[in-house]
């Protein structure tokens, strides 16, 4: 039961982005359609399962005064992986991603579970909630994504229903951030009314 | 297992052990996944070549050389068909982007008229700038067959020829002064 809580907390009450707004660069950065704002949140998920397993094996070896550093180059290293592995392997996905894969590296989500969770409980338990936290963030890209790609450039992951283009600041800085305005209210709401704890 | 205290000891032997299997791991990732990206690197290069000249029968990313321009030396890939040159592609560059680096390849027929134009990489703003691209609009398009010696490349805005995208007149610009780029580069080679 506590471990299905771990899971499921990612996606409403603690969603990384509509909750804690944590990690809102690269959900404004890459969520220009639905399939980018999916790959990223996927790629994040990765990097966040690896991280929080390897930080509560390694909570006890690590003395506290270097955690955050210990943290950082664990995750750095996950990172160059996922970016080395999209590189050779999905080519296409890794030119539109291209810098914010990188930037996994400083997204508060993954180092604020490993500060918050992982050097805190057990492995399982960690796994689990990286596992619901990245996929919570994924979820909450690809709805950002889909919004802005239906109102943008007037598709549904690729397949254009519009002649010509849709909105276009919808495509750029200020659509992400108005589009995620909205959706953050949303969200509220719904946990006004459905989530009374 | 007790929690580590922070001894000067302790914490050098942890961020010691941590870096080494880090870096260690990442050597072999990097080993495993050297070849694969290098093969990416040269599908990539190829299909744009293929892009933008004729059939050809040689192996033009290895005969490749560089000709000296303006500011950096650009690379041209000679296509032959049983020895005799059929076009160059010229990989070409621009810094006037909307936002950063735009890398073209350009298709130019011996006598230097443009075949074909791909983009290689650019960051221009989805939805307007990147309408560069031949898989956007058909901005492009309009360079085939053109010979930059009557061709004025420059926007109608400038007294140029080219249609400019609308409300992207920098990407557009910049699009021709890459193509010019390249185009007197190749200008300056027949000479020789």
């Amino acid at each position: 039961m506590n471990q299905w809580k771990n899971l499921t907390k990612g996606f409403f009450k603690e969603n990384p982005i509509l909750v804690l707004i944590l990690g809102t660069c690269p959900a404004l950065g890459t969520t220009t359609s639905g399939i980018n704002g999916l790959s990223m949140g996927l790629a994040t998920t990765f990097v966040l399962v690896g991280s929080n397993i390897f930080i509560s094996l390694l909570k006890d070896f690590i003395p506290d005064k270097v955690r955050i550093p210990s943290f950082i180059v664990v995750i750095a290293s996950f990172v160059i992986v996922v970016e080395l592995v999209m590189r050779a392997y999905l080519p296409e996905l890794f030119n539109t991603l291209g810098i914010f894969i990188p930037l996994i590296v400083v997204n508060c989500i993954v180092l604020g579970r490993a500060e918050a969770f992982a050097c805190k409980n057990t492995v399982l338990s960690s796994a689990i909630d990286g596992l619901g936290m990245g996929l919570g963030f994924a979820m909450a890209l690809f709805i950002l994504g889909t919004i802005r790609e239906i109102l943008g450039s007037g598709s549904v992951l690729g397949h254009k229903f519009i002649a010509g283009d849709g909105m276009l600041v919808f495509i750029l800085a200020p659509g992400a951030f108005i589009a995620l305005g909205y959706l953050i209210m949303a969200v509220n709401q719904l946990k006004k009314k459905y989530l009374k704890d | 297992m007790a929690k580590k205290e922070s001894t000067f000891g302790n914490m050098l032997l942890a961020l010691l052990v941590i870096s080494l299997v880090s870096s260690t791991a990442l050597g072999f990732v990097y080993e495993f996944t050297k070849e694969p990206i290098r093969m990416v690197e040269i599908n990539k290069t190829n299909n744009a070549i293929q892009a933008v000249v004729p059939e050809f029968d040689n192996q033009p990313a290895i005969e490749a050389f560089y000709v000296a321009s303006d500011l950096d030396s650009l690379k041209f890939y000679p296509a032959k068909k049983n020895g005799v040159l059929v076009g160059t592609s010229v990989e070409t560059y621009t810094k006037k982007g909307f936002s950063g680096l735009i890398k073209l390849m350009v298709g130019f027929a011996p006598d230097g008229t443009i075949m074909d134009i791909t983009v290689l990489q650019h960051q221009e703003t989805p939805g307007l700038g990147d309408k560069i691209d031949k898989k956007k609009s058909d901005f492009s398009l309009q360079f085939q067959g053109k010979n930059p010696e009557t061709f004025k490349m420059r926007v109608k805005k400038d007294r140029g020829d080219v249609d400019a995208i609308t409300a992207s007149t920098i990407s557009s610009r910049a699009f021709c002064d890459a193509v010019q780029r390249a185009y007197n580069a190749y200008m300056s080679t027949l000479k020789k």
